[in-house]
């Protein structure tokens, strides 16, 4: 050792001299990078903690030959207007290579209610696809093989209806809901925390979420009931840290959950499944994939007593920073998303979703999404980073951040659970307040011009007329899903649906699993509007505390 | 008006209209406010057109803030103003605002009569100078 510490002093004396950029040298997420990594960062031992893939503790990935094995699914998230438009969408991406789907639905669909609802006037088909019935869910997936392409969904609140729409869409065409594969997102407690799509007291929705995870346990064992989401943690300005312990202590209660509803952990656990930001600071981005793999892996078999390496294994969805895009310049942003999108392999994810450029700006156009593939499509085939598995495994500075990672996490883990666990935590605004705290200081910090954002605060052009064409969606979305929906109401057996209607109210006020109730439901072409109203008679609504 | 008068503070409803819930924006907007000594009446979430104007009247504000991200924007600005006028507090009160909002649906609902909408990117300082000296400006008019 004495070479090396003879070199550590030469470098110590070397650098105590030198000057300095006039710069803060911390993460985006305002942790402090030192300017060396050394073997003294690592702890005694270190290598047997990091482990091998597909090996607990799964720090360096959850599968032995990682993308070697079969790359990571390339899933760019879709959806706009009818159902018809968006099952374009999915046809011309399937065809340009894409490997899985996923669902983006309009603001009605997730907030739970019909296109012909007051609340929703103006909103139909904006942000995502209209899906009021199951005659949509039809028209959205038609002619898609949904036994052989993975289905994910990104939907919340309502999420046990829009399944229940989905495997009855599918059975209706013959293929069991044994064979379907894919993803709800169905992630309750981040909405309270973060992107507010609730629709009743968390109590409850934890009770439907909990009739989900054993329904798929039970009937369903190719679906991910939750994708246990950080990603709108860190788009509402979480740090990094933030974003893992946050995430991790709501999966440990849905873990909890259905535990205490009588499962057997190994029954349901290795069909949970996670959703992380890939945010622009790259190292840290990797360290906390790394991390979340060793955290997870440890608390299942540790505190939960899974016994199968299913059930310790993370496996996680990524999409690139929709937080880091800017208005500015938006082309930059085909190269934020390209380094994001890197900084997700590199940490070892199972599918991803690379933002398009102009998202500040609009919904993706189709040339922007083409080119989000096309990143991911040069990453994977290009660049030779899917060739070997966790090349920065073993690096002292990834592997220091992957423990400093690991340890700021479960200190916020234990302050939740010192709370009283995440709902009373939520209830009391803790992780709320958190996390608006992180996103006013980097604000500060960027208006300070502590922190840069290329084209906004430095480098910045006199701006431009858009140098790319925008999606537009237009007026006629609406009418013409109102129009269906007052047709539909109009020939169905109105008699069923009151009769699958009166059974839902009472599986749901007693302790009954509403998954069947939901599936007779829906097949009766109940509206989902009409079936979130049954649930929240029985469970009523949510408000918020103000914080900021 | 006259100068020996101390100025009132800003008095601002800050709100998000229609179903969305992505409100990062309007919490960073309302501490800058507070910072700035603005009085903030902070509506939260998924407020109608017609409960913002009725708040905006109980607390008697200058100005309005609505943060839109979900595209519904042209539905709502334009129903804003339009229950604003009803209620006599156009052009008295400011409606202003931003989100996800393209450039030439901006334009187009300035000239309808709302305010500077800001886009991503749009640094706090400059919205807070701007909501106060479009306050003050109105006031003038308004004596």
């Amino acid at each position: 050792m004495a070479v090396h510490d003879d070199a550590r002093r030469r470098w110590e004396a070397q650098v105590a001299q030198a000057r300095l950029r006039d710069c803060d040298f911390e993460t985006v997420s305002g942790a402090p990078t030192p300017l060396l990594a050394t073997p003294d960062d690592l702890p005694p031992g270190w290598p047997e903690q990091v482990g091998y893939p597909g090996e607990y503790p799964f720090t360096r990935g959850p599968y032995p030959t990682m993308y070697r094995g079969r790359l990571w699914t390339m899933r760019q998230f879709a959806g706009f207007g009818s159902a018809a438009a968006t099952n374009g969408r999915f046809r011309l991406l399937l065809q340009q290579g894409q490997t899985g789907l996923s669902t983006a639905f309009d603001m009605p669909t997730l907030m739970g209610y019909d296109a012909d609802h007051e609340l929703a006037h103006g909103e139909v088909g904006k942000c995502g696809v209209a899906i009021s019935s199951l005659q949509d869910m039809e028209r959205l997936f038609a002619d898609i093989p949904l036994d052989e392409v993975s289905t994910s969904m990104t939907i919340n609140g309502p999420a046990p209806v829009i399944w229940a729409m989905l495997i009855a869409a599918a059975e209706k065409r013959g293929i069991s809901r044994r064979r379907l594969k894919g993803t709800t997102q169905n992630d309750i407690l981040k909405e309270y925390i973060a992107q507010k799509e609730y629709l009743f007291p968390p109590r409850a929705s934890l009770r439907l979420v909990t009739d989900t995870v054993e329904f798929a346990a039970r009937e369903l064992p190719g679906w991910h009931p939750i994708s246990i989401s950080g990603y709108h943690i860190r788009e509402a300005g979480s740090t990094a840290a933030q974003e893992l312990a946050f995430t991790l202590a709501d999966g440990f209660a849905y873990v909890e959950a259905a535990i205490a509803r009588g499962l057997d952990v190994d029954a349901f656990a290795p069909q949970l499944s996670f959703f992380f930001n890939a945010h622009s600071d790259f190292f840290e981005e990797i360290a906390k994939l790394r991390a979340a793999r060793r955290l997870f892996a440890r608390r299942m078999r540790e505190r939960y007593g899974a016994r199968k390496p299913e059930s310790w294994r993370l496996k996680t969805h990524c999409q690139t920073a929709g937080c880091s895009l800017t208005a500015q310049q938006p082309l930059n942003n085909i190269v934020r998303t390209a380094i994001q999108a890197l900084a997700g392999v590199l940490g070892g994810t199972q599918s991803l979703h690379t933002n398009s450029m102009d998202e500040t700006l609009a919904l993706p156009s189709e040339r922007a999404v083409i080119v989000a593939l096309r990143t991911q499509q040069i990453i994977a085939h290009e660049t030779g980073v899917a060739n070997v598995v966790d090349p920065l495994g073993g690096s002292w500075y990834v592997e220091s951040l992957t423990n400093r990672m690991e340890e700021e996490a479960l200190a916020l883990i234990t302050q939740i659970e010192e709370l009283g666990g995440v709902v009373a935590a939520i209830e009391q605004g803790f992780q709320m307040r958190e996390i608006g705290r992180a996103a006013m200081r980097y604000q500060r910090d960027l208006e300070a011009g502590r922190k840069v954002m290329v084209g906004v605060n430095r480098f910045v052009e006199p701006a431009e007329d858009v140098p790319i064409p925008l999606l537009e969606i237009g007026e006629e979305v609406e009418q013409e899903q109102v129009q269906r929906l007052v047709a539909l109401r109009r020939t169905r057996d109105a008699a069923a649906v009151a009769r699958s209607l009166a059974r839902l109210r009472q599986d749901a006020a007693n302790e009954t699993n509403v998954m069947p109730a939901l599936i007779e439901a829906v097949s009766s072409y109940a509206t989902l509007g009409e079936i979130v109203a049954a649930l929240r008679e029985v469970y009523g609504d949510y408000q918020e505390p103000a914080i900021f | 008006m006259s100068s020996a008068r101390p100025p009132r503070p800003v008095r601002i409803l800050l709100a998000k209209v229609g179903l969305d819930g992505h409100d990062r924006g309007l919490r960073i907007i309302a501490g800058a406010c507070r910072d700035a000594g603005f009085e903030v009446i902070y509506g939260g979430l998924r407020q109608t057109p017609r409960r913002v104007v009725e708040i905006a009247l109980q607390e008697d504000v200058d100005a309005i803030g609505v943060s839109i991200l979900s595209a519904a924007h042209m539905t709502v600005f334009p129903e804003i103003l339009r229950l604003l006028q009803e209620e006599g507090l156009h052009p008295r009160v400011l409606l202003t605002g931003g989100g996800i909002i393209p450039e030439k649906d901006a334009i187009q609902l300035t000239e309808l009569g709302v305010g500077r909408l800001f886009g991503p990117g749009a640094p706090l300082a400059e919205i807070v100078q701007y909501i106060t000296d479009e306050v003050g400006r109105r006031r003038l008019a308004g004596e």
